[in-house]
């Protein structure tokens, strides 16, 4: 029997089918940060419970970290002590932690894949949704609640059940202007926001296999949008040029046993599949969000939808959203004026993201309305950038050059949106109060999209940007 | 071998908590679709390391205006407080993964959800705290609704053996996963306990793991 990925990687961890029918499955990597691990280890603590295996645990500190002062103790109380409790947790239990003060604090999705930790064949949970980002190495990786994260630091298993597989089929080859963002972007819209729920998602097709690692991870990040809790892609020789020399892979002969282990999980030909999706390259558009759902988006040279064009399940959020976004039905988004360019987040925060929204940016001025942010998903990231001389590039236009988090994502640190503050985002949420201000408003793009968005001080189409520098 | 020494040492495992067969009592009706946790919980509010006091700030940006004033909404209700039940809509719960969310609603008062579908880290949660979410048709669901806005006092019975809704005069046959309905009604939705009773399986699939020994040879 032919088995795709997930069915392979699934039954080498699974322990156990419990009584509930759910299977207990061993995971093999697990990620904690400050925000969801508190109340987990309170529970452990309480239960006099051990870590069973502290070595498989690793921790980094990113939601509440401020970006621009990174002095401790921080200004705000609470984020003090938050950092605190996961300093004193790390070091109960002896697990690995990297701290602000070390050079490989980072948002956890950026850091787990730039270390090498994040590996092919891997379980990987972390409390945190867009832990699917790691399902780009060929990993299947999930995201879990609280009382989950209990139960993996007690026993390194979870209970839960088996997903079904829908492979998405992207064939055929982007246009410039057109990335990984848009690609996940369109699935969304077509599949909808509640599409993937009970699946996980295998991206596949010519046009993933010519995307970098990066960008593999942009679109499995935001599988959870589409409903999905995992997405993947099977592990080529990109996966493999990626990883090797990182800091946690396997090295000489090991990593040859590595190597024979990463190649023989990925998905057989004609394996099985529970549904199947295509999606065409060639024709994608740079895509925005128009709404407060990440599928709430259209091509860039389309007009907003009319009420009547929706099915009944998702009109009502239309209305919503409309209200909310201050946008009415048939509107182009081009020309509408930001506030904020907010270029950072787990989505879109790595080294070819900040070079490729550089390169627009390079020569040129934020528009003076915008105010604009850099953040780059951590410590190692922003180092490379240095030694690209990134930073003085966006300096240079009026951007703000930060330091690593989760910044302007979600809300949970000073850097927050004022109002009914319009923001070009290459993050990957665009819900009501998202950003931090209940009545901020949220457009979501890629990278690309953003820099020329805080050049023009409106949202372009960046193609246009792409075409008059080639002129120049 | 110091490992397997910490390992072999006593663990305590709380009692299992009671099963959960009959849930009964009055709902609040809230209506629109993809309410995300964003909303149920404000990511501000999770600026915390206990689960303690979230209840009064479940959905606060949609119950209070940026003064702190109330707004009009079925929580902020009088007529619905002290509800066992929140009625919703499709894919309740989507986004962040954070549990504060049903955290939150726990400690609102609700102990049930019914809707037409749920987000499914947010259904997760809900079981691991021995929450029953449950589904019913988009068509009964909104008879629900608009019964409930009719009238607050409808009184609920969820027998979550048998999946039956008893909601006033009206009877519904409820969904839930089979998993969660078995671990809802066995009482053992707390799975740690479980987990860690297969210890011997677990290290047996972790030695079999080429990674977990960085991949030497054997």
């Amino acid at each position: 029997m032919k088995k795709n990925l997930l069915n392979k990687v699934w039954e080498r961890h699974r322990v156990a089918t419990l009584a509930n029918g759910q299977d207990q499955l061993f995971i093999g990597l697990h990620l904690i940060h400050e925000v969801t691990s508190p109340q987990a280890f309170a529970m452990l603590h309480e239960r006099e419970l051990k870590v069973l295996y502290p070595q498989r645990t690793y921790a980094t500190v990113d939601h509440i970290v401020p970006t621009a002062d990174q002095e401790r103790p921080f200004s705000d109380r609470l984020a003090e002590e938050m950092m605190q409790e996961l300093e004193r947790n790390t070091a109960d239990y002896d697990i690995h932690f990297f701290n602000l003060k070390t050079d490989y604090q980072g948002i956890v999705h950026v850091i787990g894949p730039e270390l090498g930790l994040t590996q092919p064949g891997m379980t990987i949970a972390c409390g945190d949704s867009h832990t699917s980002t790691h399902g780009a190495f060929g990993a299947i990786a999930f995201g879990i609640g609280t009382s989950q994260i209990r139960d993996v630091l007690a026993s390194q298993c979870l209970a839960i059940s088996r997903p079904k597989v829908r492979r998405i089929e992207v064939g055929g080859r982007l246009q410039r202007g057109v990335y990984a963002k848009d690609i996940i972007l369109r699935i969304i819209a077509d599949l909808g926001v509640f599409g993937g729920i009970g699946y996980a998602y295998e991206y596949a097709g010519e046009a993933i296999e010519a995307l970098t690692l990066e960008g593999r991870m942009t679109i499995c990040n935001m599988s959870i949008e589409g409903g999905a809790r995992v997405g993947y892609v099977n592990p080529d020789d990109s996966t493999m040029a990626y990883l090797k020399g990182r800091r946690f892979a396997p090295q000489g002969e090991n990593w040859e046993q590595a190597e024979e282990y990463w190649r023989s999980v990925a998905s057989d030909d004609k394996a099985h599949y529970d549904d199947h999706y295509q999606v065409d390259a060639d024709s994608l558009e740079p895509m925005i969000t128009w709404g407060i759902t990440p599928g709430q988006a259209i091509a860039i040279s389309q007009h907003t939808p009319q009420l009547s064009e929706l099915d009944e399940a998702t009109r009502a959020t239309a209305e919503r959203a409309y209200k909310h976004m201050h946008f009415e039905p048939g509107q182009k988004i081009v020309g509408k004026k930001i506030d904020v360019a907010f270029l950072g987040s787990c989505t879109n925060s790595r080294i070819s993201d900040l070079r490729e929204a550089a390169a627009i940016v390079k020569g040129h001025r934020v528009d003076s309305r915008v105010q604009a942010f850099v953040v780059p998903g951590s410590k190692q990231v922003a180092r490379q950038a240095q030694r690209e001389k990134l930073p003085q590039i966006f300096e240079d236009a009026g951007f703000q050059w930060r330091g690593a988090g989760c910044s302007m994502c979600l809300g949970m640190n000073p850097d927050k949106l004022q109002g009914a503050q319009l923001c070009a985002s290459s993050s990957n949420r665009n819900f009501i109060g998202r950003q931090g201000s209940p009545t901020g408003r949220t457009l979501l793009m890629s990278p690309a999209m953003v820099a020329a968005a805080a050049i023009h001080g409106q949202v372009v189409d960046v193609r246009e940007i792409l075409e008059r520098k080639g002129a120049a | 071998m110091a490992r397997l020494l910490m390992f072999a040492r006593s663990w305590s495992v709380k009692v299992p908590p009671e099963a959960l067969r009959i849930l009964e009592g009055r709902a609040t009706p809230l209506r629109g679709s993809d309410i995300d946790t964003d909303r149920i919980i404000p990511a501000r509010y999770l600026k915390v390391i206990r689960f303690d006091g979230l209840g009064e700030f479940a959905f606060y940006d949609e119950r209070f205006d940026t003064q702190g004033n109330p707004r009009a909404h079925p929580l902020n209700e009088k007529r619905y407080r002290g509800s066992t039940f929140l009625v919703v809509e499709r894919n309740f719960g989507s986004g962040s993964s954070r549990e504060h969310a049903p955290q939150a609603l726990m400690r609102f008062g609700f102990r049930g959800f019914i809707g037409i579908s749920f987000a499914e880290i947010f259904q997760g949660n809900c079981l691991a705290m021995g929450l029953a979410a449950v589904t019913l048709s988009e068509k009964h669901i909104q008879v629900l609704l608009d019964n409930l806005e009719a009238d607050p006092s409808i009184h609920l019975i969820l027998n979550i053996a048998s999946m039956q809704l008893q909601a006033g005069q009206e009877r519904y046959q409820c969904e839930m996963p089979q998993s969660s309905q078995q671990s809802l009604v066995m009482g053992s939705w707390d799975s740690t306990g479980l987990l860690l009773a297969n210890k011997p399986s677990i290290h047996q699939v972790a030695a079999d793991l080429p990674y977990l020994n960085n991949f030497a040879r054997k």
